[in-house]
């Protein structure tokens, strides 16, 4: 493999990891039957939060603390707005997107183009030597690593252990789990904040790693939507999150190189409405039913294997108020 | 169970102060003094007619916004998408604007019509989306929005530039036959916006009260699984709902194009079709106070304008106040029904409460 075509590789897995950090945070939220709604508001406010944190005290630990409070603060918001106050999830979520996004740019106004610290390079010994791999996947800032470590963990809570399955039990069926004697209330609190933190996460990977700083229009703005979408793409599984996360990032270099490629004449302009229109076509993909009948195509032993694999149906509780009577 | 009235007012008004104080102390984070602010807002909607009518320029298409979003929440559609189709709607009036030669008396009407047939086709593609492909309205409403903000921009850098080239932040202004004419030099709004947004209100209202497409909404959003059953078209109701939304979002559009700035222009849309999902967020689908509640929003956006001039504050803390309130409103509701909630356990009524006491005990089993 040439040097060039590691290096896109290399950049692609960097561009996709805040989506990645954020995609496994809302699967997590989502799984427990709540939906954050807020990302691309409060990815933006994190990473404000994140940027100057770590300004004034000149740690990007402190940063990195900073944001993912900010991102557990905004979902306990939701968490409390549904799960005590009974008000709609979805309004509440939408009000946070644009108050966070404003509140962001109000704060951050005397921030805008300052710069700050950013998250160290790290290679990691041994590993970033393997050929090829190394090279892709462990030659970069901490941020990607966390990423890698977070999506196993996920995986592993999700499908592996008893804490997971009452997290599934409780976006399922969560009056199953209520008469299993689960405190379904209490299970969506935790999983909603923690699933927000981890947004908080992406901001400062934002902040202090992919587009280090602060500006406005921010530029990690509608990635949280496009977060949102993948983790419809991915049926709520962090490691086809994972592949949406980076099949997107990937989308979007390869729209870029044929960009500056002198043969197509595309208008750059135009180019900024591509990922938009990968978003449609990927929820189009799942939601319309075409990648069920593509698989019927294939012959019968490989059919039950691929659509295991392509199962993408919502937790049945999402985004339903569970009430104890 | 029902509170006294002073609860209720205390409810009513403990939201909005809370907002007050909230914004308040967020401009002393940043170092300003909130007393100077607010009298700068108030001053900057309300000093001279020329400062009101400012108020009155976002008013009208925050309105129109407005009872178009109550049409589409009554059908039970999240009509995010709303600001895309007053973005389009401002394409195809200006279209109209630049290579349309009417004579005078239709050449504006045209456009208007232009910009609500482009609305509404792009309030349908979000509706096929949804009905045909099974894409919920809030994501491809939040694509729709994203691509008609590139096709503005792509329009203003390109094909519309004029040949000795211009600039990427405009269009050319739009000859003075092809824009609306203001009711006076001392009130620059136009007559004929103000004329839409009424019929706009008292359509809508009417419409939803008391027409037979009105009830099917009603019921297609109430619970469209039984209203299916019971013969409603949900599918043709949740289609026609947002086209009129697109079609009202698209005479916004077109107002923002032929009034505010006589050209299209990238973000011309200013937020607007957003802070009408605020306003019918805070009033529920009343199609009554909308036109007041939206008043009091364009009374923050007109009268901030000019923070960064006055102040060299960030305008975007109208949207900071305006959503604070929705969001302290909102929570406020759901405290308040907690709280009667409640009070009816406290009632003597044995039965139930012997039935909520056992369920306690086996929460906590």
């Amino acid at each position: 493999m040439s040097n060039e075509l590691i290096a896109i590789f290399n950049s692609i897995v960097a561009n996709a990891t805040p989506l990645v950090i954020a995609g496994i945070g809302e699967t997590i939220t989502e799984r427990a039957g709540v939906v954050n709604l807020s990302l691309d508001g409060s990815i933006v406010l994190a990473a404000m939060v994140g940027f100057v944190a770590a300004l004034a005290s000149g740690s990007v630990i402190v940063g990195v603390i900073a944001a993912m409070l900010v991102g557990a603060l905004v979902a306990l918001i939701i968490a409390a707005a549904d799960i005590d106050l009974k008000q709609d999830q979805v309004a509440i979520g939408f009000v946070l997107t644009l108050l966070c996004a404003d509140l962001a740019q109000f704060l951050g106004q005397g921030y805008t183009r300052t710069p700050g610290p950013q998250f160290p390079f790290t290679p990691l010994p041994l590993l970033s030597d393997v050929p090829i791999f190394g090279a892709i996947l462990f030659n970069h800032q901490p941020q990607v690593y966390v990423s890698f470590a977070l999506t196993f963990a996920a995986w592993y809570l999700l499908f592996h252990t008893r804490q997971g399955l009452a997290l599934r039990a409780v976006g399922e069926r969560p009056e199953a789990a209520f008469a299993r004697g689960t405190n379904v209330s209490r299970l969506r609190y935790l999983y909603v904040v923690l699933g927000g933190a981890l947004v908080g996460l992406a901001g400062a990977a934002y902040s202090l790693a992919l587009k280090p700083g602060w500006s406005t229009p921010p530029a990690m703005r509608g990635d949280g939507w496009i977060a949102l979408a993948i983790v419809i793409f991915g049926g709520w599984h962090p490691f086809r999150v994972v592949f949406g996360a980076y099949l997107f990032a990937g989308l979007r270099a390869l729209a870029s190189a044929i960009q500056r490629s002198p043969d197509i004449q595309i208008p750059l302009v135009l180019l900024n409405g591509l990922p938009w229109i990968l978003m449609i076509l990927t929820l189009v993909l799942v939601s319309s039913g075409a990648l069920e009948r593509l698989t019927r195509a294939l012959p019968r032993p490989m059919q039950r294997w691929t659509r295991g694999l392509l199962r993408s149906d919502p937790p049945a509780a999402l985004g339903t108020r569970f009430e104890k009577s | 169970m029902k509170m006294n009235w002073m609860t209720r007012l205390a409810f009513a008004l403990l939201p909005i102060i809370a907002s007050l104080a909230i914004t308040a102390l967020l401009i002393t984070l940043v170092g300003s003094d909130p007393r100077a602010v607010f009298e700068r807002v108030f001053e900057g909607a309300f000093r001279n007619s020329t400062a009101f009518a400012g108020v009155v320029n976002f008013w009208i298409p925050l309105v129109l916004c407005s009872m178009g979003l109550v049409v589409t929440f009554t059908a039970g559609l999240w009509n995010i998408g709303v600001e895309g189709q007053m973005m389009v709607g401002a394409i195809f009036a200006s279209w109209g604007a630049q290579f349309l030669a009417l004579p005078a008396p239709l050449q504006v009407g045209a456009e208007i019509a232009l910009a609500m047939a482009g609305g509404a086709v792009w309030a349908s593609l979000a509706g096929l989306l949804k009905v045909r492909l099974g894409v919920h309205e809030i994501f491809g409403g939040v694509a729709l929005n994203a691509l008609a903000n590139v096709w503005a921009i792509y329009l203003i850098s390109g094909p519309w530039q004029p040949p000795e080239g211009g600039s990427a932040q405009a269009t050319r202004p739009f000859p003075p036959d092809a824009v609306l004419p203001s009711i006076s030099n001392a009130f620059p709004v136009s007559l004929l916006g103000l004329i839409i947004a009424f019929l706009a209100v008292v359509g809508v209202a009417l419409a939803l009260r008391g027409t037979r497409w009105g009830l099917q909404l009603k019921a297609t959003g109430k619970n469209p699984r039984s209203a299916l059953l019971l013969g409603v078209p949900t599918t043709q109701s949740a289609l026609t709902a947002l086209i009129v939304c697109g079609v009202l979002a698209g005479a916004a559009g077109s107002y923002r194009a032929l009034f505010t700035y006589t050209s299209l222009r990238p973000l011309l849309t200013g937020g607007i079709g957003f802070l009408g999902l605020l306003v019918v967020l805070l009033v529920g689908v009343r199609a009554i106070w909308t036109p007041l509640v939206a008043f009091a929003f364009a009374v923050v956006l007109g009268g901030s304008t000019r923070l960064r001039v006055a102040l060299q504050l960030d305008q975007s803390l109208a949207g900071v106040l305006q959503s604070t309130v929705v969001l302290m409103v909102l929570l406020a509701n759901g405290l308040r029904r907690r709280l009667s909630a409640r009070r009816s356990v406290e009632a003597p009524q044995p039965t139930q409460t012997a039935v909520d006491f056992k369920q306690e005990q086996t929460a906590h089993e």
